[in-house]
């Protein structure tokens, strides 16, 4: 059993300085895979260790293994905007990504890992008439919900935004829609965070593995093949996002998913000018400005099924020309990177939680655009799907059986493109 | 930028000017369906990392809807064709086969496409 490693504090810090930093540890353990776990988890991005942290934390469960094709929280973990927020229009979507920010808030107390969550506020504009009605009623199922979110009319919007041109002309800044505790965190070091709580209580991250074949028995799952060899599991939980239905065709079943591109790019760094998250969702473009001074900046989704991790350049020229007709200073700025991740789309644009056809399998995919700001929940309800075999209240709604039922949970009107 | 070729008017049209309409081929259920068909029908996927046919309109041309045979990994087109077919045509098969000798159709190729 490796030994927890230890608890960083201003104390630590000052004692390694007086010793060259020589008693650091590595954060996470990289053992060889054991034949046998009680639970694998396939997928080491923040929603697959956040599942495998609060089994162990809620439920007592630790003889667990967490697998990752590539290196850890190096998918769409780390590919993300970093956007927190929970102002969604459905009941179950309100209730599992409030969860969730409510999780971030004391998330660097729980992992004893600096997260670096900001709740520096977060603005959805609205620039037609239609986005006023929409974000309104958004507004008061929020507060039926207990979900703290406003309408503000422009005058206060460029108060927040003073960068912002609310002119137009073409679309014109006709109030938005405000969350005050929205925000922003490290999107790594919620990966790195959760590792290396899930490390401390004995669990395996095995990183580099790709799972080849999923086997099952009657029914019920039995093992995973790697190229590390054979992996028993009584339980088994595919948290994988743009893949998950490669890994439910090895355990033979469908999802209603398909899997298209999503991209983002950063500026140079430039002086502290925005201290609040804006998401322009008519003209598909959201932009914050991250503690480095880049302005990271978010676009819509290629229109087609796509595994390149790339992006398409005339969705980089549409997403940009929209910002910068709304935000005219950022037109001089250098582009520094672009990269795109393979987001998991269902047709309600909601995730799956969910038991599956197979006995012991359990889904945890569907986040489409938005699953950084829901990983903590994600992991939580997620955590309680595996332990009991059923879901709990978070949960419950995300089932697969709501596509066959019609109970569709629909934020594909209420969210837009950008989650 | 992904380059299809409008089997109907023959123009090489830039995806911008296309709009993606998902998955082709799905066969369609009857009234007499059973739940799990109808589920299949309107929202299971195939989602292939690989060889993928799917459906393009031509929206900022003639307007009509076509078929296309696309590597999702490499972006690679394999070729359009006209959208009244049950299944992918020959010559679509043995273009993708070209790059991808050991590909296999989940449909009988034997049957030809005339057989429905």
């Amino acid at each position: 059993m490796p030994s927890p490693s230890r608890r960083y504090s201003v104390f630590a810090i000052a004692r390694e300085a007086l010793r060259q930093h020589s008693g650091w540890s590595r954060a996470w353990t990289s053992p060889e895979p054991r034949r046998r776990y009680k639970v694998v988890i396939v997928g080491a991005g923040g929603h697959g260790l956040a599942t495998a942290y609060y089994l162990g934390k809620n439920f007592g469960i630790t003889d667990i293994a967490v697998i990752e094709k590539g290196w850890l929280g190096g998918g769409n973990t780390g590919r993300n905007t970093t956007i927190i927020r929970s102002n969604y229009l459905q009941d179950p979507s309100a209730a599992i990504y409030d969860k969730a920010l409510k999780l971030y808030e004391n998330l660097s107390q729980d992992l004893n890992y600096n997260v670096m969550f900001s709740p520096r506020g977060l603005i959805m504009l609205a620039q037609t008439e239609h986005e006023i009605r929409g974000y309104k009623r958004t507004v008061y199922a929020n507060t039926l919900q207990g979900v703290a979110t406003e309408w503000i009319e422009p005058v206060r919007l460029k108060e927040l935004v003073p960068i912002i041109n609310i002119d137009g002309p073409r679309y014109p800044v006709l109030g938005g829609l405000y969350q005050p505790r929205g925000g922003t965190a490290r999107h790594d070091a919620v990966a790195w965070g959760y590792a290396r709580a899930c490390s401390d209580m004995g669990m395996h991250i095995i990183q580099n593995c790709e799972v080849t074949g999923i086997e099952t028995e009657a029914g019920q799952v039995r093992a995973v093949n790697t190229p590390k060899g054979r992996i028993e599991c009584e339980k088994l939980a595919l948290v994988v996002a743009g893949h998950s239905s490669q890994l439910a065709e090895m355990a033979g079943f469908r999802l209603p998913i398909e899997s298209v591109a999503l991209q983002a790019l950063v500026s140079e760094p430039i002086k502290p000018c925005l201290d609040v998250v804006v998401m322009a969702n008519t003209v598909h473009g959201y932009l914050s400005q991250s503690d480095k001074g880049e302005m990271v900046i978010g676009g819509g989704t290629d229109s087609f099924n796509n595994f390149t991790q790339r992006g398409s350049w005339h969705h980089v020229e549409e997403t940009v020309r929209a910002l910068v007709e709304t935000f005219p200073m950022i037109s001089r700025l250098k582009m520094l990177r672009q990269w795109g991740g393979i987001v998991d789309m269902t047709g309600d644009r909601s995730p799956i939680l969910s038991a599956t056809p197979v006995g012991g399998v359990f889904v945890n995919c569907g986040w489409g655009t938005g699953g950084f700001k829901a990983i903590p929940g994600s992991g939580w309800a997620m955590a309680e799907l595996v332990a009991n075999g059923r879901p709990g209240p978070l949960a419950a709604d995300f089932g697969l059986n709501r596509f066959r039922e019609g109970r569709f949970i629909d934020e594909s009107v209420a969210a837009g493109v950008a989650h | 930028m992904l380059i299809l070729t409008c089997p109907y008017c023959g123009v090489a049209a830039e995806e911008a000017e296309l709009h993606a309409g998902g998955e082709a081929h799905l066969k369609r259920v009857g009234p007499g369906g059973a739940d799990q068909e109808f589920e299949d029908y309107l929202f299971a996927r195939k989602n292939r990392k690989g060889v993928h046919f799917e459906r393009w309109r031509h929206a900022y041309g003639c307007g009509k809807w076509f078929l296309a045979a696309r590597g999702t990994v490499t972006l690679q087109v394999f070729g359009t064709y006209v959208a009244q077919t049950p299944h992918p045509p020959a010559d679509i098969v043995a273009a993708i086969r070209q790059t991808r000798p050991d590909w296999q159709s989940d449909w009988s190729e034997t049957a030809g496409a005339e057989a429905e």
